[in-house]
């Protein structure tokens, strides 16, 4: 787009897709921005316009809000820990030649193409299942009392779920980034004497750096909003009820539009701060 | 000390025979040149000897030892790579001292030979740049820099300069010839330029398809080539071949004449022609000459000749080798006499 004419050609041609693009982002937007100054409940017959900032009030004074933040970031920072770490691992693994490398390499990446929904509907009751999951038997197998994960660690169980569907997309982006490392810069670090475990730490993962954080931005923008996982398996029962999951249940459970609208609101900002703070970090890794 | 004997060193990749069992002794504080066409083994020969490929059979030893089996960073030997292979995200300094910290080296001794590095190849002032940031001569200089602060047995060079424009690569050259003789280490140096490998080698190995053709002295190989492998790949430009009645003449299969050791005359002469292209350098003027009479192996004769001379396209000429300048060669290949 080198000339004024055609740059302005550009944008003129780009209009159309924007607009669409904002209407489609602030209507909904504005729409709960506006039903979170409100007392609306449907049920009860409720539409009261301009109660303030009341239903705010409500929502972070309520003892789930605190709870909630706290198990989000527990879960969102549980499952970057495990597909980040685990990521790293299966491209080191996936570099390596092996025999049937394409093939092992499609298995890897296949949890990405199973719907959530799905995925924790089948760890949930194929594995996980107290009486008849494959954990279960194996528990019995080696004569232990079977867990009831979804129960009795719950938490763990969902980050665990999640974490399988999110790993292939980890190894993927980091696989390309360990093969885009020149081979000749590894053995000129084992010709000074580094260590396999030294090469790793002072070359390897400094090269990695870049792909981490993009790993880690991209996850925690779609981690935030973990919904059907939840759903399916301990609908926010047992400690599970993530900031998400509060608003769902303030809506739909409650019926309290109001309220649930401003805990949007409150989420979306909480989001933003945290994506801010991800930028940072990223813009700072990304140029040098 | 580096004194380095490769016995019977054979490599396959699979199927394909790189390098048959070789024999090849580099002394100690000699400074070596593998040279060679592209493919012929060159780089394997020198990833052979630095560990980093393990040989098909053989023995490689270092001052003595069997070396044939131990890792690449327990040989003492350093490498410079052609692609520099400097680590982007460590400082200058780091990356010089990223050897010394592997093999904790105290701090004070690392500050020393890192400041000595620096001073003998004038990096004191980039230390504290990223490698990204450097150009490519710099560059060079702190991976040859990594390489001398670890005080190896030897230095392995992998084409270092090929990367490097031609006035910088003849800086660079001086710099590490001068290297050489302040250290006095052993350094084996892969290149496929002429004129590095002639300018700095105590010792040039010519190899082809991994056999080694020659090893000898610069002067050796040009004066003297066993065979006409290393006769038309060693000088530049290259040796002109002729046979036939030529070479029958001279009790040989083949005769070659350098471009130098050919006297020009518009008068008479041995070979009469017609110039083709004249290269005029200056100093020098390479004439490519079409033979009327000569028996040749190529096309043209090439010959050198001083640059004042003015002869142009289309003069017609006449070459005569010059006295005991005559190289000959027997119907397989090898010198006679
Ligand atoms: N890893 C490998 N697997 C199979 N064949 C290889 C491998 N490495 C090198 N070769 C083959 O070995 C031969 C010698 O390669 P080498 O890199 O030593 O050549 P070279 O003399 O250094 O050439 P150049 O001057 O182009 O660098 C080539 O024919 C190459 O195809
Ligand atoms: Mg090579």
């Amino acid at each position: 787009m080198a000339t004024q004419h055609s740059r302005a050609a550009a944008r003129l041609m780009n209009a159309p897709a924007v607009f669409v693009l904002l209407v489609w982002m602030l209507i909904p937007l504005c729409m709960t921005i506006y039903f979170s100054f409100m007392d609306y409940r449907p049920l009860r017959g409720v539409a009261d316009c301009c109660v303030g900032f009341e239903n705010y009030e409500r929502f972070v004074t309520s003892s789930s809000f605190l709870s909630s933040v706290g198990t989000t970031l527990l879960m969102v920072g549980g499952i970057l820990a495990i597909t980040v770490i685990g990521g790293v691992l299966l491209a080191l693994l996936l570099d390596q030649p092996i025999w049937g490398q394409g093939i092992v390499r499609i298995l890897v990446i296949a949890p990405f193409f199973v719907m959530p929904t799905v995925s924790a509907l089948v760890w949930k009751n194929m594995f996980m299942n107290p009486v008849n999951g494959l954990f279960a038997y194996l528990w019995k197998f080696f004569g232990a009392t079977p867990i009831d994960w979804l129960s009795e660690l719950p938490l763990f169980s969902i980050i665990w779920i999640v974490s399988w569907q999110w790993l292939p997309f980890a190894t993927l982006i980091l696989l390309t980034a360990v093969q885009s490392l020149s081979s000749e810069q590894l053995e000129a670090a084992e010709m000074d004497g580094a260590s396999a475990l030294s090469r790793f730490y002072y070359i390897i993962l400094p090269h990695l750096g870049r792909a981490i954080t993009v790993v880690i931005l991209i996850q925690t923008i779609f981690l935030l909003s973990i919904f059907a996982e939840i759903f399916v398996t301990t609908n926010g029962a047992f400690g599970t009820r993530t900031l998400t999951y509060l608003v769902y249940q303030r809506v739909l459970e409650s019926q309290n539009i109001g309220l649930g609208s401003a805990g949007g609101i409150l989420a979306v900002i909480l989001a933003n701060i945290v994506a801010i703070f991800l930028m940072r970090i990223v813009g700072k890794n990304l140029d040098n | 000390m580096g004194r380095i004997t490769l016995d019977k060193v054979a490599k396959s990749f699979g199927e394909v025979n790189v390098i048959p069992p070789l024999d090849l002794t580099i002394e100690d504080g000699e400074f070596v040149v593998f040279v060679g066409p592209s493919g012929c083994g060159k780089s394997t020969l020198l990833r052979l000897i630095a560990g980093l490929e393990d040989v098909s059979g053989g023995q490689i030893r270092i001052d003595k030892v069997d070396a044939t089996h131990t890792p690449p960073a327990k040989r003492g030997l350093a490498m410079v790579f052609q692609s520099y292979a400097l680590y982007p995200h460590m400082s200058v300094r780091k990356n010089i001292a990223f050897p010394m910290k592997m093999a904790n080296v105290p701090q004070a001794e690392q500050d020393k030979r890192i400041d000595y590095a620096a001073k003998v190849l004038n990096l004191s002032d980039y230390l504290d740049r990223r490698p990204g940031q450097l150009s490519g001569g710099q560059r060079q200089r702190v991976a040859i820099g990594r390489a001398i602060v670890r005080e190896p047995a030897a230095f392995l060079f992998d084409e270092p300069l090929s990367n490097l424009d031609a006035a910088l690569r003849v800086n660079m050259r001086l710099e590490i010839s001068e290297l050489h003789n302040n250290l006095k280490t052993t350094m084996i140096y892969v290149t496929h330029d002429q004129v590095e490998a002639m300018t700095m080698a105590d010792k040039i190995v010519v190899l082809q398809a991994g056999v080694i053709e020659q090893v000898g002295s610069p002067l050796e190989l040009y004066q003297t080539p066993r065979n006409l492998f290393v006769a038309g790949f060693i000088g530049s430009p290259k040796m002109n071949f002729f046979k036939g009645a030529d070479a029958a003449g001279h009790d040989a299969a083949t005769i070659g004449v350098r471009p130098e050791h050919l006297t020009v005359s518009t008068t008479e002469g041995l070979w009469k022609g017609t110039v083709g292209v004249a290269e005029h350098l200056g100093s020098d003027t390479f004439l490519y000459v079409h033979p009327e009479t000569a028996d040749t192996v190529e096309d043209t004769i090439t010959v050198r000749v001083d640059g004042e001379m003015a002869l142009r396209h289309g003069d017609t000429v006449w070459l005569t080798p010059q006295d005991g300048k005559t190289h000959r060669f027997d119907g397989a290949g090898l010198r006679i006499g």
